[in-house]
């Protein structure tokens, strides 16, 4: 027996009248709005109750082609807006859907504030090496000797480890997976929607039109490639040597623990005060 | 008017043609991050840097706060500097534009003109630099590809000048000016070397009691940009007022001695009218729009309609004098604005040019018109029916509404 279904099943997590999207043929960007999507869905997430925040980038599209309640930012912006929403309103899920450079060259700063205190937000990093919509000019997880429009010669600037930035700074649940690993990667953000405290997800993506092909990576899978020769699983292993090089890419879970969230702590010390001043 | 050198044509967009005069002009230092419609700037400079073809030191910074704190830097350590920037780059700009000015850092900038969020808007209008206007720094709006080529190269004489030593902006109309190819004449290298020449310095007295260049240098130590409460902080303010004033002659100069290397002149650099000796009637715009704006003229006059323009090419320092001479004689004028003052009554360019028209002796009427925000298009036949309308105004002798909208639906 087949049955006959009028709508696609997932179709109510995406905005239609958005369609179709600005992302490039090959893009990595669609594969992580998929995966999120399969986690919203198998966790039967209330969507009443998320909100998705995006900055300016490819990937920062993500905010208007979700179907919730959204907002896209000025450039940097995200954590800093998601920050509001989540104090607001802690009873929502806030999660922010950002571009490598959008997180950390111009809203660095938001990031590891973010981290330290330990705010009940949750963080998808596309990290595709470069700034897409504008081009592809290097930026701070560009790797070294890579060819981007504003690195011809190739990048002398040291790129960021992000899950060892995240985790130094203090986010309480931390991975890093690439499109390629599409399961561990929707079990991932599982988790993400799950934990309290500031969670943080890096998804190494493939960038073709703007990053690989300057790169002696033509294609989507070319990159893949790369990825799939490249990728080790290493659960736990120290962050700090969690490399992204050409031979070596270091995925897995480097992070998973409990601590007070920002929003616990402050609502626990509002009650102290009211109790002292016997409110 | 004749160019006293042979030049090259190249086809080059807004943002090219300030690219290639950057890089005739030996500029030491570019620092920059990336936004549309700019972007084309810096990629085609990153390419003179990567072929050898300049000397610059080129800084990728991770945004254009810190894009612009590197060029002060830089500028403050005796650097020839250089940057641009659009819409959110230039706003998050903001607490630096001050200090480059406070510092009298002549850092020059290109803006390619567009639109600020929300909502998000990555299009051709002039709200970026508007609500810079008293960020003090000297603001030049170009027309055409050649005169942004033109203004550029002008802008580090002027920025420089002893008697100014202020930031320059050059603002070009994102994607009409920013991404349209036009052929633009190119002086040689050697000519805009010598006329760009190198930094001049005036002499400061230090806190050792030594004189010396103004300027950051070990061997006369002193410090740029410290407190000054309120026993001075108000001096160095007028002091940078009475630059201004001197601007207003110096880029006057400036253009003329350009406009003999190169046989290009813009009005006397300050203002550019356009048939407007003998018009009754007559729009004021600021940017690309003048150039539909005088085609329009063009017809009405073959129709015997007495139609003017006055472009204003350089906003800050606003030259008063000269739009109240220009204009006092006409009977209407409409004053177009591609920016918002909200609850002001109309746009910042409308403001200004009531202003300096207040002192003169016959008020010719004047009406506002908002246009082309977030890079809506204006048309001929739009610009038409303004100096229709003005043609009314002038006929009832009284503008029923002082603020219109062009192209807007409501
Ligand atoms: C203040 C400001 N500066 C610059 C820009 C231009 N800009 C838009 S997207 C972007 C980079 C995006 O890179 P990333 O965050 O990595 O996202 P991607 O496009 O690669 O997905 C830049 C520099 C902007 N919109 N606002
Ligand atoms: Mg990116």
């Amino acid at each position: 027996m087949t049955e006959v279904v009028e709508q696609h099943p997932f179709a109510k997590y995406l905005r239609e009248a958005m369609m179709p999207h600005i992302w490039c043929t090959g893009c990595g960007n669609g594969i992580i709005l998929n995966a999120f999507v399969h986690a919203l869905d198998e966790l039967q997430i209330d969507l009443d109750k998320l909100v998705v925040v995006s900055g300016i980038g490819c990937i920062g599209r993500t905010a208007g082609y979700t179907n919730v309640d959204s907002f896209h930012t000025t450039h940097g912006r995200p954590i800093a807006f998601a920050t509001g929403v989540k104090l607001a309103n802690p009873e929502l899920e806030v999660v922010v859907i950002s571009g490598d450079g959008d997180l950390f060259a111009i809203g660095g700063n938001h990031f590891i504030h973010a981290a330290r205190r330990n705010i009940g937000i949750k963080v998808i990093c596309a990290n595709n090496f470069n700034y897409g919509m504008t081009g592809g000019q290097f930026g701070p997880t560009t790797p070294l000797k890579a060819s981007t429009p504003t690195t011809p010669y190739g990048n002398i600037e040291h790129p960021f480890n992000l899950v060892h930035l995240a985790a130094a700074s203090g986010a309480t649940y931390v991975a890093r997976w690439t499109t390629l690993h599409v399961r561990m990667l929707t079990a991932s953000i599982k988790k993400l929607l799950q934990r309290k405290g500031f969670s943080f997800i890096e998804v190494v993506s493939q960038c073709p039109e703007i990053f690989g092909r300057r790169n002696k990576m033509r294609t989507a899978l070319e990159m893949m490639e790369w990825f799939k020769k490249a990728a080790v699983i290493a659960n736990f292993s120290d962050p700090a040597k969690a490399e992204i090089t050409p031979e070596k890419i270091v995925v897995g879970e480097f992070l998973d623990l409990e601590k007070p969230t920002f929003e616990e702590l402050l609502r626990e010390k509002m009650n102290e005060i009211s109790k002292e001043n016997g409110e | 008017m004749k160019s006293a050198v042979e030049q090259k044509i190249l086809a080059l967009n807004g943002d090219e043609a300030v690219a290639y005069a950057v890089k005739q002009s030996d500029v030491d230092v570019v620092a920059a991050y990336p936004i549309t419609p700019q972007t084309i700037i810096v990629e085609r400079f990153s390419e003179y840097v990567a072929n050898g073809e300049v000397e610059t030191a080129f800084v990728c910074t991770e945004s254009e706060h810190s894009a612009l704190t590197a060029c002060l830097a830089a500028s403050l350590a005796g650097a020839r500097t250089f940057t641009a920037s659009a819409s959110a780059g230039l706003a998050l700009m903001h607490e630096i534009l001050f200090v480059t000015s406070g510092c009298r850092a002549p850092v020059v900038m290109a803006i390619a003109n567009r639109a600020l969020s929300a909502p998000i808007n990555i299009h051709g209008d002039q709200s970026d630099t508007m609500a810079q206007r008293d960020s003090g720094w000297i603001q030049i709006y170009a027309e055409n590809a050649q005169e942004v080529y033109d203004s550029i190269i002008q802008a580090f004489r002027i920025a420089e000048h002893p008697d100014v030593l202020l930031p320059t902006i050059v603002g070009l109309d994102g994607f009409t000016l920013s991404h349209s190819v036009e052929n633009v004449n190119a002086l040689p290298d050697e000519e805009v070397k010598k006329f760009v020449g190198t930094r001049r310095f005036p002499n400061a007295l230090t806190h050792e009691g030594k004189t010396a260049p103004l300027k950051l240098d070990p061997d006369y130590p002193m410090t740029l940009g410290p407190l000054a409460f309120p026993n001075y902080y108000f001096e160095f303010k007028r002091q940078q007022e009475e630059a201004m004033k001197n601007a207003l002659s110096v880029i006057k100069q400036v253009h003329d001695e350009y406009a003999r290397i190169s046989g290009r002149r813009y009005g006397d650099g300050l203002l550019e009218p356009y048939k407007l000796e003998d018009a009754e009637i007559a729009i004021v715009c600021v940017g690309s729009t003048a150039g539909t704006v005088k085609t329009v003229i063009d017809d009405l006059r073959t129709e015997g309609v007495k139609a003017g323009l006055l472009r204003i090419r350089t906003f800050r320092p606003l030259p008063v004098q000269g739009i109240r001479e220009a204009l006092e004689h006409v009977k209407a004028v409409a004053v177009m604005d591609r920016s918002m003052s909200f609850g002001g009554q109309g746009g910042a360019v409308f403001h200004e040019v009531r202003h300096a028209l207040y002192d003169s002796s016959k008020h010719p009427l004047t009406v506002n018109y908002i246009y082309g925000l977030g890079g809506r298009d204006t048309s001929p036949s739009q610009i038409r029916e303004i100096y229709t309308d003005l043609q009314e105004i002038v006929k009832k002798n009284r503008v029923e509404e002082p603020v219109k909208y062009v192209g807007l639906r409501e």
